[in-house]
């Protein structure tokens, strides 16, 4: 597989951050680094990871069905993750959650027909004091009201 | 920009330097005493590093509340085998987001402290291991490693020493289980985070099976100030058995919800009132939990006269945990919240320990059931049945960190389980439709 120079160099430094036949301990940050490039953990890619840390495909398959931010299938350009654990719950979280569900016509972890926009329902993100929140990908929104979550989903809609 | 205004109330010493401009930059840590410590150290003994570690008292902050010092000194410093500093940035128990500001504002502040703990076990190098989520923070923590080995606070014979020092952050991938110590060992060398048996604790057999000081963001970060004003210093600002201070979330049902470094020992009325401005709407207190959602509930009577440390907590059979406070206000439907709790351990658990796998799984479905109006009387008795057959049944503290809140929630609120037996709807959801 090839991939961008990026995350080929990022490749690289992880292989030499462990002690010298630990090339494993790479393998996790391998798969979601190249999961934020290549949109999802497909069949080339376990065997990608696999053949440049030193384990087989099997050995990949039986870690990366343990994380749950590793996934098989790709998400939306913008994954769209509602908290709605202890803290968010208290203040709104779970009213987001469904009304981001009518507004989208989406349910856990669907994706909308042209792929731009995809929901989950997530576990504490560690925004509690800033609640309630979400991220967008890897950005996070704290203090976040109904019209607010509206706004943001009508500029993803039109996003490039 | 900060999150939440800082109050007056604070002892700031982990987050003095939140809110500066360029927080994060060498500049600006150098500017502000930044790196001083690690000198100092360097002309230390070792085991004079760790005596000053344990007269400050530092306990973990990352929720079990060990002496920190102690932990250190188990260490063994002559083994021929390489040694490792683990940080646990993987700040997941539900409530809690302050390590998340140390890493953001204070970088060097966490990295100074793995130099130290380094220097005091004999280590080389230093892994953090940041959780999957805190994407940002990983581009801070490496931008900041960077601008350390430019600056020859990392890598070869630093500051014309014979101490070398290499650190590497490294991420997780989404579980919260890997905020165990022995599960996030197992993650950084690229397995499931399924926790060890111990003994033997990472102290022993750690990263690598090699020797391992492993501690919370947190805990690191308090070590720069530790050696830097030392450790009596640091003791005096928290109570007896617990030095310091420690950074606080108030989050739920609070006029100024946010993270809040307070000294240890503080009171929980003051906390609640002059730190977070009160109850929302001018709402009574119903229920507490002073730190993560595995800590057990306490009620508004048992808040009285309270202080924020760690005794204090045990004594009223809770933990002071992580510093993820929960404050609920008199509207809270507490059968929900037991639900919501538990809906988030049946999904964590790694499914290795049957107690937890079945016991999660089960008193979720039951919850569900009850908070939907068709619970039986039996279920309240089966509940705290079901939580009592995890607790100290599994290898990890995922277990019992699901029964605890269960079993305070059933005990002490069980009216409010009764008010939604006989088909009638949840009591607090009817209010809210009426409002």
């Amino acid at each position: 597989m090839t991939f961008s120079p990026q995350l080929e160099a990022r490749f690289e430094k992880l292989l030499t951050s462990y002690p010298p036949g630990r090339q494993r301990s790479a393998m996790v940050p391998m798969l979601l680094y190249a999961q934020d490039e290549v949109g999802s953990i497909t069949e080339e890619l376990v065997e990608e990871v696999a053949r440049r840390v030193g384990v087989t495909p099997m050995q990949v398959e039986e870690v990366l069905s343990y994380y749950s931010m590793l996934h098989r299938k790709p998400l939306g350009k913008y994954h769209v993750q509602i908290c709605t654990n202890i803290s968010c719950l208290l203040t709104g979280g779970a009213e987001l959650w469904q009304h981001a569900c009518r507004k989208l016509a989406l349910g856990h972890k669907e994706v909308t027909a042209d792929g731009q926009i995809s929901l989950e329902e997530v576990e504490c993100i560690g925004a509690c004091s800033w609640a309630p929140a979400l991220q967008v990908n890897y950005d996070f929104h704290h203090n976040v009201t109904p019209e607010k979550l509206d706004q943001l989903l009508d500029s993803l809609r039109k996003a490039q | 920009m900060l999150y939440n205004p800082p109050s007056p109330l604070e002892t700031r010493i982990l987050s003095r330097r939140f809110g500066l401009p360029n927080s994060a930059s060498l500049d600006t840590y150098l500017a502000t005493d930044g790196y001083k410590a690690f000198k100092k150290a360097l002309e230390m003994k070792p085991e004079d590093i760790i005596e000053e570690v344990k007269v400050s008292n530092l306990r973990g902050r990352g929720g079990a509340g060990f002496p920190v010092g102690m932990k250190w000194s188990f260490v063994p410093r002559n083994s021929p085998k390489p040694k490792y500093i683990v940080v646990n940035a993987d700040e997941s128990e539900p409530a809690t987001c302050k390590d998340r500001l140390l890493m953001e504002y204070d970088p060097h502040q966490l990295i100074e402290g793995m130099l130290i703990a380094g220097l005091s076990v004999d280590a080389r190098v230093g892994y953090i291991y940041v959780r999957g989520e805190y994407r940002y923070l990983i581009e801070i923590l490496d931008k900041a490693i960077a601008e350390a080995y430019a600056k020859g606070y990392l890598g070869k014979n630093l500051l014309g020493s014979n101490f070398s020092f290499d650190a590497y952050t490294h991420t997780g991938a989404g579980a919260y289980e890997c905020g165990e110590e022995s599960a996030l060992l197992e993650s950084l060398e690229g397995k499931r985070g399924i926790p060890r048996i111990r003994p033997p604790f990472p102290a022993v057999v750690g990263a690598f099976q090699c020797p391992t000081i492993l501690n919370n963001v947190e805990s690191i970060s308090a070590v720069p100030p530790i050696i830097r004003d030392g450790g009596a210093a640091f003791a005096a600002l928290g109570v007896p058995k617990a030095g310091g201070t420690k950074l606080t979330c108030l989050t739920g049902h609070v006029n100024k919800p946010g993270v809040y470094e307070l000294p240890l020992g503080f009171p929980v009325d003051k906390m609640i009132n002059e730190v977070g401005g009160g109850i929302r709407s001018g709402k009574k207190l119903k229920a507490f939990i002073p730190g993560g959602s595995s800590c057990p509930v306490l009620t508004a009577a048992e808040c009285e006269g309270l202080t924020m440390d760690y005794d204090a907590m045990a004594k009223k059979k809770t933990m002071l945990g992580s510093g993820g406070v929960v404050i609920m206000d008199e509207d809270t439907c507490m059968v929900k919240v037991a639900l919501r709790i538990m809906r988030f351990y049946a999904h964590e658990s790694c499914g290795w320990c049957i107690p937890c796998r079945e016991g999660t799984a089960w008193i979720r479905k039951i919850l569900t059931r009850f908070h939907d109006g068709m619970g039986r009387r039996d279920d309240i008795n089966l509940l705290g049945d079901l939580a009592k057959n995890m607790l100290g049944r599994t290898f990890c503290p995922l277990g019992d960190a699901a029964a605890l809140p269960t079993i305070s929630i059933v005990e002490k609120f069980r009216e409010e389980f009764e008010a939604h037996l006989d088909g009638k709807p949840c009591p607090y959801e009817r209010e809210l439709v009426t409002a």
